[in-house]
């Protein structure tokens, strides 16, 4: 295959993975890995580099679409900065030590907890009990819930949260992913934040927790250019695409549909991993 | 990732005036949007020139062997940037694309600043000085 047909090969495909990502609402960066490693053969060194670019390019692409919402909420998002950005170094340090094989283990892990939980119902839950420590660090804010109805909202259990946040930035710089799944369960689920508020603050926060790993991965040569441009370029575009697209389809099926290439992938990482052929 | 698939309608850009949380998010989605349209423009570029210049087979990336000493420090991209080199040009447009979010930071903490913010000008400063940790000293 020659360097263009690949390139373009490349491009299509994560077109297709930022689009898809985008329309259901489970993001591109979590297959560009699995679509690298075990379709074209690409080591996982490079492809998390790859990935992580990407993760950066539509989290700052997508960001003022968010912004117009008025749903994010900037210091809870900064506060658990904090915590992402922490686990990001620790995370990006882990793959130059951790073997192969265990990175696409964990990688597969994450693929089918991603697609369980795209797939789940979800459940709302909102406590209005002050937080001591949520007040101190002013974690609360106002949902616009209507033309002149709003709802206040204040978070709950701000360690737990602080922790699976923790626990985020780790496999963000250990995976080359976004873990949107995980920042928005620490959000929703720990700190009872409503679920509008916590995707959105999320992906306000995956393209700073993605770059506390990038310096790390460069100076590792993750980052090889000539994969990283038809991947960031197509995963950019496909998104933007998605994100404007007035979704005509049922969103419920096309999840599904999504949820199931995501298995797939995460179970054949795992057994090219067992395997030893990753 | 997770992205939220509607669309609500749109609030007005807050008027000129005391500086709000709303108004550093638009200042930061507005700057975002610039950073990553510039990164994507040399990332291009880049590519078109180097897909100009090798005609031959696909590179091997089955096996894993970090990039050359050029093409992973800033000063070794600038330099290859200054000769036109392709590659090179494609990790300049990247380091655009990580600089954004760092830059996103650094307009929180002018914010917060114009807000009179104390405790959130600490926070923020406490993930820029992890972000530039990230980027020139972790090993």
């Amino acid at each position: 295959m020659s360097a263009l047909d690949f390139s373009i090969i490349l491009l299509i495909s994560s077109l297709a993975a930022g689009l898809l990502g985008a329309l259901s609402g489970l993001g591109g960066g979590v297959v560009i890995v699995p679509l690298l490693t075990v379709i074209f053969h690409v080591d996982i060194h490079y492809a998390i580099g790859a990935s992580l670019v990407s993760v950066i390019a539509t989290s700052s692409g997508a960001a003022a679409a968010y912004v117009r919402e008025g749903f994010s909420n900037i210091r809870i998002g900064m506060f658990l900065e904090i915590a992402t950005t922490l686990g990001a170094l620790v995370g990006a340090w882990l793959t130059t030590r951790v073997p192969t094989h265990a990175i696409g283990v964990v990688f597969g892990m994450v693929l089918l907890y991603s697609a369980y939980t795209a797939l789940r119902h979800h459940r709302e839950i909102i406590t209005q009990r002050p937080d001591p420590l949520a007040l101190r660090l002013r974690l609360q804010g106002t949902l616009p819930t209507g033309p002149d109805t709003h709802q206040d909202y204040v978070a709950q259990r701000v360690p737990a949260g602080f922790g699976l946040m923790t626990l985020a930035g780790t496999l963000s710089g250990l995976l080359g992913i976004g873990s949107g799944a995980v920042k928005v369960i620490a959000m929703d689920q720990a700190m009872r934040l409503p679920f509008k508020v916590s995707t959105t603050t999320s992906n306000f926060m995956i393209g700073v927790t993605a770059a506390a790993s990038a310096g790390l991965y460069l100076r590792s040569g993750y980052l090889a250019p000539a994969l990283a441009m038809p991947v960031m370029l197509g995963v950019l575009v496909g998104s933007l695409i998605g994100s404007r697209l007035l979704v005509r389809v049922h969103v419920r099926t096309l999840k599904i549909v999504f949820a199931l290439v995501i298995v797939a992938l995460g179970v054949e990482m795992i057994i090219n991993s067992l395997r030893g052929a990753l | 990732m997770i992205w939220p698939t509607q669309h609500q309608p749109h609030q007005p850009p807050a008027a000129p005036g005391p500086w709000t949380d709303q108004r550093i998010e638009i200042w930061v989605g507005v700057m975002l949007r610039t950073g990553v349209m510039l990164a994507a423009a040399i990332v291009l570029f880049g590519g078109i020139l180097y897909l100009a210049h090798n005609h031959g087979p696909r590179p091997d990336y089955s096996h894993f062997a970090a990039e050359p000493a050029h093409l992973i420090t800033f000063s070794g991209i600038l330099h290859g940037v200054a000769a036109l080199n392709p590659e090179s040009i494609i990790m300049l447009g990247l380091l655009v694309l990580i600089a954004t979010p760092v830059a996103r930071v650094v307009m929180c903490i002018v914010g917060f600043l114009f807000e009179r913010d104390r405790l959130y000008t600490v926070v923020s400063t406490i993930v820029l000085l992890i972000l530039l940790y990230s980027l020139f000293l972790h090993k």
